[in-house]
């Protein structure tokens, strides 16, 4: 039975990148992904657009591209991503003029569209997960993008292409895409695609399976994070797969890690909802098969639900925030003195919020006061962060926590403000035959 | 005890929902975690935090549980204005539940 090695350069956009070139160097690969778009990168990329129509794009493209184009294709390494975000087009054009300087003529860069659909969201004024509606949400809608699945990837891989940009293609699907076309996979065997699932959603992570993410010194131990090596997934014709890496790299691959990823943001095991499959992931076993190589095998599938998630990007709100610290003897009850000021400050000069927390690092920020203190600690960090209607009175917040050099407590150093417009990301299902899928192929 | 002593976990979210697992190290402790992790210890657990329901999933062939707890992350990582907005540290808290010890008999 044949058995092609993919790698994964990147877990998203602004990952490390010579974890790719190491891959490409010494893995010994066929496919190389690169996974780059979080739920709001696309809208984000988006509003880009919109300022340039040529951006729009992941702006490491051109640094990952230049990095890996020569010695995948001296060693016939196909490569797939989604950096194409808001513009699988315009990244194929800057990927096609890189693979030119670079002397890589009649390297083949294909780009898959027709995840874009906002037309068709507005016309169908769809139901938001958030309780809002497409129309509701008027003209603060900035991106609707469908997630796609294997198939255009799988098309474009057949016409040829050396490499792929998608655009919001769900996560696994750049992985499953390189299955379906090598081993003729039907887009109807649903354990195959379950398993081929399996494969896809263990790898796009990157490092979050070969020690990232992971490591919790004296309980769980990772050697040289420093130099983490990405991973390498050895997949047979029946999907059988093996996770490895690239021998003396930094990280481990073993099954607690390995386990930690396969359950990572899948909610329900039986059923993780893909473009492709429902796939199961309750039956999946993980058993070691040497040094940092693990044997996974057991996903299987369901029939696909017709509908594709969506994700519609949307202008939210503002968020202000500013920070300030405090450090030795009385820290904590300096710390809390300024967040009482600020909070008076905010009031008195009628700062506009519908959200406000006041934090303090070190204490209570990220779990509240909920964990007994042995202790107090040396130095905290205040922090007060606001919602608001306009960039103006989040500008505000910033400054409050900012005069506190002057006019605070004693000893507060290291003022840090920001004001910024928040794009949100809010999902709804569209049905599959509202994306017309395309894939053009552009010749360096 | 605590939970770290038998278990290792990861947080993912999606949206406004936390998604927590919680791995035994060993299978002989796949039993007990399924006897003192309820989604109701969790909700506790997590109540000044999560807003909504928590749901488990069992996973006996990886000696796992996995969370969903919803609501659980002030709006989700693109609004949320805490600072730990993808709630990556709630595994950390998850495991610093008090759990019976194996030989206590409790």
């Amino acid at each position: 039975m044949r058995t092609i090695r993919i790698g994964a350069g990147a877990g998203y956009s602004g990952d490390r990148i010579e974890p790719a070139v190491e891959l490409a160097e010494k893995g010994e690969l066929d496919y190389l992904v690169f996974e780059c778009l979080a739920e709001r990168t696309i809208a984000l990329a988006q509003q880009a657009r919109m300022k340039d129509p040529a951006g729009g794009f992941d702006p490491l493209l051109a640094a990952r591209m230049q990095a890996v184009l020569p010695i995948c294709k001296a060693k016939n390494i196909r490569i797939v991503t989604n950096m194409g975000a808001a513009n699988p087009l315009g990244a194929a054009e800057a990927t096609r003029t890189i693979a030119r300087q670079l002397g890589l003529t009649g390297l083949k860069i294909a780009a898959v569209t027709g995840d874009d659909v906002l037309a068709e969201a507005k016309q169908a004024n769809l139901a938001l997960d958030n309780g809002d509606t497409v129309k509701g949400l008027g003209n603060r809608i900035v991106s609707a993008n469908a997630y796609i699945g294997a198939r255009a990837i799988a098309d474009a891989l057949a016409a040829g292409a050396d490499v792929v940009i998608t655009g919001r293609a769900a996560d696994p699907a750049l992985f499953l895409g390189c299955l379906v076309h090598e081993f003729g996979w039907a887009m109807d065997d649903w354990d195959r695609l379950g398993q081929g699932t399996v494969v896809g959603h263990l790898l796009e992570c990157a490092g979050q399976i070969t020690g990232g993410y992971f490591a919790d010194p004296g309980v769980k131990d990772v050697p040289d994070l420093a130099r983490l090596g990405f991973p390498i997934g050895e997949v047979r014709e029946d999907g059988d797969l093996v996770v490895t890496k690239v021998a003396g790299s930094g990280g481990c691959v073993m099954p607690a890690t390995v386990k930690e990823q396969l359950l990572y943001e899948i909610h329900d095991p039986a059923q993780y909802f893909q473009p492709d499959v429902v796939a199961d992931f309750s039956q999946v076993r993980v058993e070691e098969a040497g040094p940092d190589r693990v044997h996974v095998m057991g996903g299987r599938g369901k029939p696909k639900t017709g509908l594709l998630k969506t994700s519609i990007g949307y202008v939210d709100s503002y968020v202000g925030e500013g920070q300030i610290s405090y450090a030795g003897p009385g820290a904590v009850a300096r710390g809390r003195l300024a967040l009482e000021i600020v909070r008076e400050r905010l009031a008195l000069t009628g700062v506009q919020t519908s959200e406000l927390r006041f934090d303090l690092i070190g204490v209570n920020a990220l779990h509240g006061d909920v964990t007994p203190q042995a202790g107090e600690p040396y130095e905290v960090r205040v922090r007060v962060v606001g919602r608001t209607e306009t960039l103006a009175e989040a500008v505000k917040i910033g400054n409050e926590v900012e005069t506190l050099y002057t006019n605070g407590p004693a000893g507060g150093g290291g003022a840090w403000k920001s004001a910024r417009e928040v794009v949100a990301v809010a999902s709804c299902l569209v049905p599959e035959s509202a994306t017309q899928m395309h894939v053009v192929v552009l010749e360096a | 005890m605590k939970l770290r002593d038998i278990a290792h976990s990861r947080t993912g979210d999606k949206g406004d929902l936390c998604n927590i697992s919680v791995i035994a190290y060993r299978p002989e402790d796949y039993a007990l975690l399924c006897e003192v992790v309820t989604a109701a210890r969790v909700k506790a657990h997590f109540a000044d935090i999560v807003q909504g329901e928590v749901l488990r999933y069992d996973l006996p062939g990886l000696a796992a549980l996995n969370f969903v707890l919803k609501d659980a992350l002030g709006g989700g990582v693109t609004r949320s204005l805490r600072l730990d907005a993808h709630g990556k540290s709630l595994s950390s808290r998850l495991l610093d539940l008090e759990i019976p010890s194996p030989d206590d008999g409790s």
